[in-house]
C-alpha cells in the first residue's frame, strides 16, 4: 500500500547563498557595555566574501523547507538495516534540554557537577549489566570511535604483557569500520569467510600466535546469533588473543545474552543505535565501551568513579590507553540513552528485544518466496534477502527507490557483501504489525511490478523532490563548495 | 510500554504467520549456553513524569553558567544561542533521519551539508571543508594522519605546547601505534617558539600544529609558522578551539595554513558538560582525495535539476576497508545543522559584530585584572576571548574564595602547565556583563562584593 | 562485448597491446563493464619501475575501488595524461582513448605468459 499521494506542495529553496540580499541582517547583540577597541588591522580580516546575509525570517523558511525534503523515523518507517532506526522519544530531547545539564561547563569542578557525573556513573553501570562487562567507559564519540578505544585497549594490554601480536581476524560480513579501525591500531588485518556464521574450523584455520584479536559481529550483519560464540572464544583466547565485539546489533540481545557472559572481552554499544538517541541526520552517536576486568586498567580517561558518596571525573588509570576526544564523551546524548533507561526499565528492554525479533521475523515470513533468503538460520533482529529472485534485470537499487514511491525509506541495500544485491531490513520494535504489513504489501507488490512493469522500478523514485542523481558526475567533477558564478 | 505498539492479538497472529509457538521460539538460534539466566538487575520502568523527575533532580545539582558568573572556558564557550536555532533543529525530519544514504528524500540534509562545508571553507579560508568530524580534538587527530598519509615517508609530527591539551593527547592516541614521532614545540612568551621550531623541523617532519587562538587565547604568527613550515616540507596544521576568533582575526587559509580544524561549538551548541560538539575539516584543493570522513557535492537529477549526493566514497571505511583515510562513519549531523543555522542568521556583519564585542569584554577584563595588586597578565600579544594571568595567591585558593561568592573564576593550568606561575586562564565572552566582570576583578582583589 | 583480436590480456582483466619491446597497457571492456562508471584514475609516473603483479594504480567507481596491477615488469614510458581528467574514457573507450600506460619491457620473455583473445574469452565465462 503507497502512503504518497500525487497532491502536495514541495517548496523549492535557493541556498543560503543566493537568497542573500547584502545588508540584511538576522541576529541581535546585546550593546557593548565596555569601552569598544579592536585589535590591530594588521591582524584582523576582510569582512567574509559571500558569506550569507539573510533576515530572521529568511533563516526559519530556509531551514523549514529544507527539513520538508527529508525523510526521518518521525515521517515513517524506516528498515534501514544495521541502524536501528527506532522511535526516538521526545522526553529524552526535553531531558537532555534541561538547563542544568545544558548549560554545565565541562570545566566546572566536580563537587559542583556532581548529578552530570552521577547520571554518568548510573549508565556506566547500567550498560555494564546489559552488556554483562564490569566496566564501561562512556568517552568514545560513535560506534568507531568506541571500537577504536576498543582495539587499542587489546593492544596495549598484549603489549604489557610484553607479547607485540600483528594481525586481527575479521570476518567478510564484518562492517567497514572494522577493519579500518584495525588498520588505525597498527593491525594487519586477515579476512575469514563465514557462511552465514562464523565456524570454529574457519577460525582454526588462520588463528596462529601472532593475532591480537578477532573482531566479531554478534548477532552478526546478517542478522543471526554466532552459534559457535563461546567455542570461538574460548580458540581465541587458546591462542592468546581477545575477542572485540562489534555492539551495533545489541538491540537483538537485551536481557537475552550478554555478550561479556559469553567470552567476549570488549565490545561498544551504539547508543543511537539500541538506546535511542536520534541518529541526527548523522550524528552524534555514542559509543561507550564495555570491557572484561583485566583490560580495565587501560580504559580511555576520565571515566566517572565514586570515592565515598561523591562522584569523580577518574583520570587515575595507570596503563590508559589516553583520550580519544575531547572532555569526558557526548554527554547530553548519554542523557538522552540514560532517559530511556528510566523509562524502559529492565523488563522493557527485554520486551524491546523481544519484539524487534517479533517484527524483523514476522516480516520475513511475509516476503520469503517472492524475496529470495539466501541464509535460513533463524533470524534475529534483521533479515537480509538477495536480489536473485527479482524479475526483467530488476536489481536491488531498482527495489530501494521504488519504495521511496511508496512512501518509505528503503532499506540497507548491498551489505553484507556476502549476499548479492542484499536488502538488509531491521524493522526494529517501535512498528506496529499494521505499519509492517502495509510495508510488506508495498514490497510484494513491487516484486509484481518487475514482472509486469519493470519500468516503474528503473524510473523510480518519481514523487520524491528530485529523480535519480548523476552520482557519477559528483564524483569525476567533484564540487563540494558553493562559488559565486 | 509507550514506545511498542504491539496488543496481544498482534502477537499472536504474528507468530502464527511466522509458524512458532512463543516469543522464546524465536530466539532458538542462541545456544543455552549463551543465555541470560536471570532478569537485568535494572530499575522498573517509570512513566514519563517519574523519569523527568528522576533527572531534573540530578540536573539541579550542576551549577549552570546562566545562574553563576561563569569565566570558564578552554576549549568549551559560553556563547548565546538564539531561539531560532534549537526551534529549527527540533524539527524532527532533520533530526530522526540518518546519513542521507538515500539522496532522493535527504535533499534537505544535504543541502544543509554542502551550505555548511561552503561556509567553513569561507570562513577558514580553505579550498574544501567535508561534512564534519566528531570534535576538535579528534579532528586534529586525523589532521596529523593525513599529513603522515600525504607526506609518506615523513614520520614526525610537532605539536605545539600552547595546541589545546585535549588535542594533544588526542593526537598522541590517534598516533600511538603508528610508528609516529610527536616532538612538544615549547613556548614562548605565550606562543610557539619560533627559534625552537626552527630547530626541530628537518625533513622527516610530517606537519606542525599550533593553535589559533592557542589555549592561552593568544594569536600565533601564522604567516611565521607556515613560511618556517613550509621550508621544510612539513605541512601547518591550525587548530582553532574558539572559532568565533575567525570573525575577526585572518583566516588561517590567507596565512599560509595547510588543514585547518577546529571546533565548532560555539556556533550555537548547548555546552552540555563538553559534548557532543563537532569538528570542522577543511584543505586547499590538493589534499581533497586524503580528506576522512563525509563529503557532499553538487550534481544533477534524471530531469537536469540540481541536487546533492554523498561523493568521493572510495575514501571511506566502507568501500576501502583497512586502507581508509579513515575508521570514521557518522559526522555529527545534528551540529552541522546547528552551525549552519548559527552562521546563516549572525551572516556577514554579525559574525564579526559578535567577535568585536567578545574582544572589547575580554580586552576590558585584562585591563582591569593586570591593574590589580597580586595578578599580571602572563603574556604580552593579542589574545581572542581568553587570557592566563599569574596570580599571587595560590590559585585553588583563589577558586574555592570566588567560588563562595558565586564565581567560577577560571581554569587552573598548574596541571597542564606547571611552569606557568600560579596560572589563571580566564575566559569572557558576550554572555559576561560589565558588572560581572567587575564583580570578578572585586572578588579577586579580595573586596566586598 | 569486444576483445580485439590484435591484443594480449591477464587474468586480471588487463589488455596488453605489444609494439617490438615497447607495450601498451588498459583494462579491457568486461572490467569496465563490471566496475561500472569510472570516475577517478590514478596513474604511475614516467619512469617508475614496474614489477609484474604489483600494482600500477588505481581505478575507481562510484563505489568500488579496483587496483590495476602491472601484466609485465619494465619502466614506464609514457602515461595517457589525459584519463585522469576524463576518466570516462575508460568506459567509452577502453582500448583506445582509455589507454593507461606504455611499458618498455624488461624481460620480453614474460608476454609468453599472456593469454590471446579467444583464450581471455574462455577466461572471463568460466570465473
Amino acid at each position: 500500500m503507497s502512503r504518497t499521494d500525487s497532491r502536495g506542495l514541495v517548496l523549492d529553496e535557493k541556498l543560503l547563498f543566493e537568497s542573500t540580499d547584502p545588508g540584511r541582517v538576522g541576529y541581535s547583540l546585546p550593546q557593548c557595555d565596555v569601552p569598544e577597541v579592536a585589535p590591530a588591522a594588521e591582524l584582523t580580516r576582510d569582512e567574509i566574501t559571500d558569506f550569507p546575509e539573510l533576515s530572521e525570517v529568511d533563516v526559519v523558511r530556509h531551514y523549514t523547507r529544507l527539513s520538508t525534503w527529508n525523510y526521518g523515523v518521525d515521517s515513517g518507517f524506516y528498515p534501514l538495516g544495521s541502524c536501528t532506526m527506532k522511535y526516538n522519544p521526545k522526553v529524552n530531547e526535553q531531558a537532555a534540554r534541561l538547563p542544568g545539564f545544558a548549560e554545565l561547563h565541562p570545566q566546572t569542578p566536580d563537587h559542583l557537577s556532581q548529578g552530570a557525573l552521577e547520571l554518568m556513573y548510573v549508565l556506566q553501570q547500567d550498560l555494564a549489566e546489559v552488556s554483562g562487562f564490569p566496566a564501561v567507559t562512556l568517552q568514545p564519540a560513535a560506534g568507531a570511535q568506541g571500537e577504536f578505544a576498543g582495539m587499542l585497549m587489546i593492544r596495549a594490554w598484549h603489549e604489557a604483557q610484553g607479547n607485540k601480536r600483528h594481525k586481527v581476524i575479521i570476518p567478510d560480513t564484518a562492517h567497514g569500520t572494522n577493519p579500518a579501525t584495525a588498520a588505525l591500531c597498527g593491525y594487519e588485518v586477515v579476512p575469514v569467510a563465514s557462511d552465514g556464521v562464523l565456524s570454529k574450523e574457519a577460525l582454526e584455520a588462520v588463528m596462529d600466535d601472532d593475532v591480537a584479536a578477532l573482531m566479531v559481529t554478534n548477532p552478526n550483519t546478517l542478522g543471526l546469533f554466532e552459534s559457535d560464540i563461546r567455542e570461538i572464544c574460548d580458540l581465541v583466547h587458546e591462542g592468546g588473543g581477545l575477542v572485540y565485539c562489534d555492539g551495533a546489533n545489541l538491540n537483538a540481545l537485551m536481557g537475552i545474552s550478554r555478550p561479556g557472559d559469553i567470552g567476549i572481552d570488549v565490545m561498544h554499544f551504539n547508543l543511537h543505535k539500541t538506546f535511542s538517541t536520534p541518529h541526527g541526520g548523522g550524528g552524534p552517536g555514542a559509543g561507550p565501551v564495555g570491557v572484561v576486568e583485566k583490560l580495565r586498567p587501560f580504559m580511555p580517561v576520565p571515566i566517572v568513579s565514586k570515592e565515598g558518596d561523591k562522584f569523580v571525573l577518574d583520570y587515575d588509570l595507570k596503563q590508559t590507553v589516553g583520550r580519544v576526544k575531547g572532555f569526558a564523551g557526548h554527554f547530553s546524548i548519554l542523557v538522552r540513552a540514560y532517559c530511556y533507561i528510566l523509562a524502559m526499565g529492565g523488563e522493557g528492554l527485554k520486551r524491546a528485544t523481544e519484539m524487534a525479533v517479533l517484527n524483523a521475523n514476522y516480516i520475513r515470513a511475509r516476503l520469503e518466496g517472492p524475496y529470495d533468503l539466501p541464509y535460513k538460520q533463524r533470524s534475529l533482529h534483521e533479515v537480509v534477502f538477495s536480489e536473485t529472485a527479482l524479475a526483467n534485470d530488476c536489481h536491488t537499487l531498482d527495489v530501494a527507490k521504488r519504495l521511496i514511491d511508496y512512501g518509505y525509506h528503503p532499506p540497507t541495500i548491498y551489505f553484507p557483501l556476502v549476499v548479492k544485491g542484499a536488502l538488509m531490513i531491521e524493522p526494529t520494535e517501535t512498528e506496529s504489525k499494521q505499519n509492517l504489513d502495509e510495508f510488506c504489501d508495498a514490497l510484494l507488490d513491487i516484486a509484481q511490478e518487475a514482472k509486469t512493469q519493470p519500468e516503474l522500478l528503473k524510473q523510480a523514485p518519481v514523487r520524491a523532490k528530485v529523480k535519480r542523481l548523476d552520482e557519477a558526475t559528483a564524483a569525476r567533477k567533484p564540487k563540494l563548495r558553493w562559488v559565486k558564478e | 510500554m509507550r514506545y511498542l505498539p504491539h496488543t496481544d492479538v498482534d502477537i499472536r497472529q504474528m507468530l502464527e504467520t511466522i509458524g512458532v509457538e512463543n516469543i522464546d521460539e524465536l530466539f532458538s538460534g542462541i545456544p543455552e549456553s549463551c543465555r541470560l539466566q536471570s532478569p537485568l538487575n535494572l530499575p522498573s520502568a517509570l512513566s514519563e513524569s517519574e523519569a523527568m523527575g528522576v533527572l531534573r533532580g540530578l540536573a539541579d545539582q550542576n551549577a549552570k553558567v546562566s545562574e553563576w558568573d561563569s569565566f570558564l572556558g578552554g576549549g568549551a564557550y559560553n556563547h548565546f544561542v538564539p531561539a531560532v536555532v534549537d526551534h529549527l533543529v527540533s524539527r524532527s525530519e532533520f533530526y530522526t533521519a540518518y546519513t542521507p544514504y538515500q539522496p532522493e528524500i535527504s535533499q534537505g540534509t544535504l543541502q544543509a551539508i554542502f551550505e555548511f562545508q561552503t561556509m567553513i571553507c569561507q570562513l577558514t579560508g580553505m579550498d574544501v571543508a567535508n561534512a564534519s568530524m566528531y570534535d576538535g580534538a579528534s579532528a586534529c587527530a586525523e589532521a596529523a594522519l593525513l599529513a603522515l598519509r600525504v607526506g609518506r615517508k615523513r614520520n614526525k609530527v610537532l605539536l605545539s605546547e600552547a595546541l589545546h591539551p585535549h588535542y594533544r593527547e588526542t593526537v598522541a592516541t590517534y598516533c600511538c601505534y603508528l610508528d609516529v614521532e610527536l616532538i612538544d614545540v615549547p613556548i614562548a612568551d605565550g606562543v610557539t617558539d619560533q627559534k625552537q621550531l626552527a630547530d626541530l623541523l628537518d625533513e622527516q617532519v610530517a606537519a606542525v600544529a599550533v593553535g589559533y587562538p592557542n589555549y592561552f587565547g593568544q594569536i600565533e604568527d601564522l604567516q611565521a609558522l607556515a613560511d618556517a613550515t613550509h621550508a621544510a616540507g612539513a605541512k601547518l596544521i591550525t587548530a582553532v578551539a574558539e572559532p568565533l576568533a575567525l570573525g575577526l582575526f585572518k583566516a588561517p587559509g590567507d596565512l599560509g595554513a595547510d588543514v585547518v580544524v577546529g571546533e565548532g561549538q560555539s556556533f550555537g551548541i548547548p555546552i552540555s558538560f563538553g559534548g557532543p560538539g563537532i569538528g570542522f575539516f577543511a584543505v586547499k584543493q590538493k589534499d581533497m582525495r586524503a580528506l576522512p570522513g563525509r563529503l557532499v557535492g553538487e550534481t544533477v537529477d534524471l530531469d537536469g535539476k540540481r541536487g546533492f549526493v554523498l561523493t568521493l566514497a572510495t575514501r571511506e571505511q566502507h568501500i576501502r576497508r583497512e586502507k581508509a583515510t579513515s575508521n570514521i562513519c557518522s559526522n555529527q549531523g545534528m551540529c552541522t545543522l546547528i552551525v549552519g543555522i548559527f552562521l546563516a542568521l549572525h551572516g556577514k556583519q554579525g559574525l564579526r559584530k559578535l567577535a568585536e564585542l567578545n574582544y572589547s569584554k575580554t580586552a576590558y577584563a585584562k585591563q582591569q585584572i593586570a591593574a590589580l595588586d597580586g595578578f599580571e597578565l602572563a603574556f604580552s600579544g593579542e589574545s581572542f576571548n581568553e587570557f592566563v594571568v599569574s596570580c599571587k595567591e595560590p590559585v585553588a585558593d583563589l577558586q574555592r574564595r570566588l567560588e563562595q561568592e558565586g564565581i567560577l573564576p577560571g581554569i587552573a593550568l598548574a596541571k597542564d602547565y606547571p611552569g606557568i606561575d600560579n596560572g589563571l586562564l580566564i575566559c569572557v565572552t558576550e554572555q559576561n556583563s560589565r558588572e560581572q566582570i567587575d564583580r570578578l576583578v572585586t572578588a579577586l582583589a579580595g573586596g566586598d562584593l | 562485448m569486444d576483445f580485439p583480436d590484435e591484443l594480449k590480456y591477464t587474468e586480471e582483466h588487463e589488455w596488453v597491446l605489444i609494439e617490438n619491446d615497447v607495450v601498451t597497457v588498459g583494462i579491457t571492456d568486461f572490467a569496465q563493464d563490471q566496475l561500472g562508471d569510472v570516475v577517478f584514475v590514478e596513474l604511475p609516473e614516467t619512469g617508475d619501475q614496474l614489477e609484474t603483479g604489483k600494482p600500477l594504480g588505481v581505478v575507481e567507481s562510484v563505489k568500488a575501488v579496483s587496483d590495476v596491477y602491472a601484466p609485465l615488469s619494465g619502466e614506464v614510458v609514457e602515461v595517457n595524461n589525459d584519463l585522469p581528467d576524463e576518466p570516462e574514457m575508460l568506459n567509452t573507450s577502453p582500448y583506445e582513448d582509455g589507454w593507461m600506460v606504455k611499458i618498455k619491457l624488461a624481460d620480453v620473455g614474460e608476454l609468453e605468459g599472456l593469454m590471446d583473445a579467444s583464450g581471455y574469452q574462455e577466461f572471463i565465462e568460466q570465473d
